[in-house]
């Protein structure tokens, strides 16, 4: 099995960490895995991307053309990465903000409006386990208890009683996750 | 019970220092590479091992540092990415004049002048040819995953013992900023290296002092010099060289590709191989000594060979100069810190080898 995903959005919207929870959940079921970020100035502020690819093998390019999943969280990267979904593969985006939903018949697409979601929750840090949980839903490429064991890791010890709201945040996206087409 | 780790290649790099016993880490923090210190500044080894990690006021300061350390037979390291190794230039060929051996790191980034943050490989000829004055190398190793970053500062310190040299390990912004599955190695215990034949640790009684330096005004005696480290570069080439090959047995076509650029072929080679187009890779692990003689042996059967790079075509240089003529040679490579895709290389190698 190889998932070649990319995650992209605003910077600040956890996509990057989202991709290192993922990371971790691979490792703890003794995947390979690669995590490659955008690290220009988009950090500060613009668009981030993060390509994830989880495998049963050596992981050859960190850096992709098409992609099984795209992972998408706001206009431009909606635009930007659209068509580098592979026919047949997977589009999830969070609809808040955008003037342009997915167009394409050949993928299978999905929403998960996380960030409404994570208003309700009134922690909006947690969007992106909110997107997390919609995208296992879809595919469960890792057990949910690898991906609590990769956000122990992740969540330093001070932040410790954030655990169960990231938990929470995961069901909430797996629960509001729905299918628009495909 | 394999230890095992989510690193970034820099962290990596920094935790294979502190394992491989580094005595002392001095650096200058720039993108790509400024996780070297950070991770080294958290970590705190001075309470784990007792190695000593200092921010240097500058690139030029931290070469100094380097040579300073070294000097008393220490395991020094620095790390930067390429206008801070361009900085540090002189003082790198001080080192090898004085034949002091230490790890640089060069996390590549694109250039040339401040350039861009991005990954490049366009310090190819600085790292193989000389980036500094006099006739000197350097023992080049190129890391194609963080796992290598790891292991690699391991064989950085140990070929710099072996020949007291300067070894560089030539990154690059995408191995560097890039996070894998690593498997550490036990830490080995910081000992200092005490060949009282050469290293300043004060001067025992009945033995002349030890003098380092890289000067000596007296021509006759310099170039005396100078053939003894040929003499130990030659050393080097017979026994040093390091390549992977992967996919050759049947290929017909032949990526030559290192670091980052060797993993984008690995997938061009699998994109390719559905389409019936057998290629193979031979990626060299020592960029110096450059794997000459197995590039030359694999020449012959191949129908055309592709040099990708991230540069304008510095390797591709080398590779020319190990097959010669009658094969057919091309470069590919993106610059200024783009990286291509497996399928842009691919289709390169289509345009550039088989339609041309």
């Amino acid at each position: 099995m190889t998932e070649e995903i990319i995650i992209a959005g605003f910077g600040g919207q956890g996509v990057l960490s989202m991709g290192k929870i993922l990371a971790y959940s691979a490792i703890m079921q003794n995947q390979e895995v690669s995590w490659f970020p955008s690290y220009g100035p988009e950090m500060r502020g613009g668009t981030a991307n993060v390509t994830v690819i989880l495998s049963d093998e050596r992981i050859s390019s960190p850096i992709l053309h098409f992609y099984d999943t795209a992972i998408l969280l706001n206009q431009q990267s909606l635009d930007k990465f659209e068509n580098s979904v592979k026919q047949g593969g997977v589009l999830l985006f969070d609809s808040n903000g955008l003037t342009r939903h997915p167009e394409r018949k050949d993928i299978r697409i999905y929403r998960v409006d996380a960030a409404d979601a994570s208003a309700k929750m009134e922690s909006a840090k947690v969007g992106n386990m909110i997107v997390l949980g919609g995208f296992l839903k879809i595919k469960p490429i890792v057990k949910l208890e690898n991906v609590y064991k990769g956000l122990e890791k992740s969540i330093p010890k001070r932040y410790g009683h954030l655990l169960e709201l990231n938990k929470k945040a995961i069901a909430v996206g797996q629960e509001i996750v729905e299918k628009v087409r495909g | 019970m394999k230890e095992l780790k989510l690193m970034k290649g820099n962290e990596a790099a920094a935790e294979g220092a502190i394992r491989a016993g580094a005595d002392g880490y001095f650096g200058y923090p720039i993108t790509p590479q400024s996780e070297v210190m950070e991770y080294l500044m958290a970590e705190q080894p001075e309470k784990r091992t007792g190695m000593v990690v200092l921010q240097a006021e500058s690139e030029l300061a931290a070469i100094n540092m380097v040579y300073g350390a070294a000097s008393t037979g220490k395991k020094a390291m620095t790390s930067s990415s390429s206008p801070g190794i361009s900085l540090m230039q002189e003082g790198i060929s001080y080192l090898a004049g004085a034949e002091l051996p230490c790890l640089i790191l060069n996390v590549v980034r694109g250039g040339p002048g401040l350039g861009t943050i991005q990954p490049s490989q366009a310090d190819y000829f600085q790292s193989t040819k000389g980036g500094g004055h006099g006739d000197y190398r350097l023992i080049v190793l190129a890391p194609s995953s963080v796992q290598e970053m790891f292991d690699f500062a391991f064989l950085g310190f140990d070929l710099a013992f072996k020949y007291r040299n300067p070894v560089l390990m030539l990154s690059d912004g995408l191995i560097g900023q890039m996070m894998e599955k690593v498997e550490l190695r036990e830490q080995l215990p910081r000992t200092t290296y005490f060949d009282r034949s050469w290293t300043l640790t004060g001067k025992p009684d009945g033995q002349e002092r030890n003098i380092v330096t890289s000067l000596d005004l007296d021509a006759s005696r310099q170039e005396v010099h100078n053939q003894h480290l040929q003499e130990k570069y030659r050393k080097c080439q017979a026994n040093e060289v390091r390549y992977e090959l992967l996919n050759t047995e049947d290929a017909e076509y032949l990526f030559v590709a290192y670091g980052s650029s060797a993993r984008i072929c690995q997938k061009a080679i699998q994109l390719g191989r559905e389409e019936g187009i057998k290629i193979g890779l031979l990626r060299p692990i020592t960029l110096w000594p450059y794997p000459a003689k197995p590039l030359a042996e694999l020449a012959p059967g191949m129908k055309g060979i592709l040099s990708v790079e991230q540069s304008a075509g510095q390797m591709v240089e080398d590779v020319r100069l190990s097959v010669g003529c009658g094969v057919h040679i091309e470069h590919f490579g993106r610059m200024g810190g783009m990286i291509p895709t497996p399928e842009e290389v691919l289709e390169n190698l289509k345009k550039l080898l088989i339609t041309k």
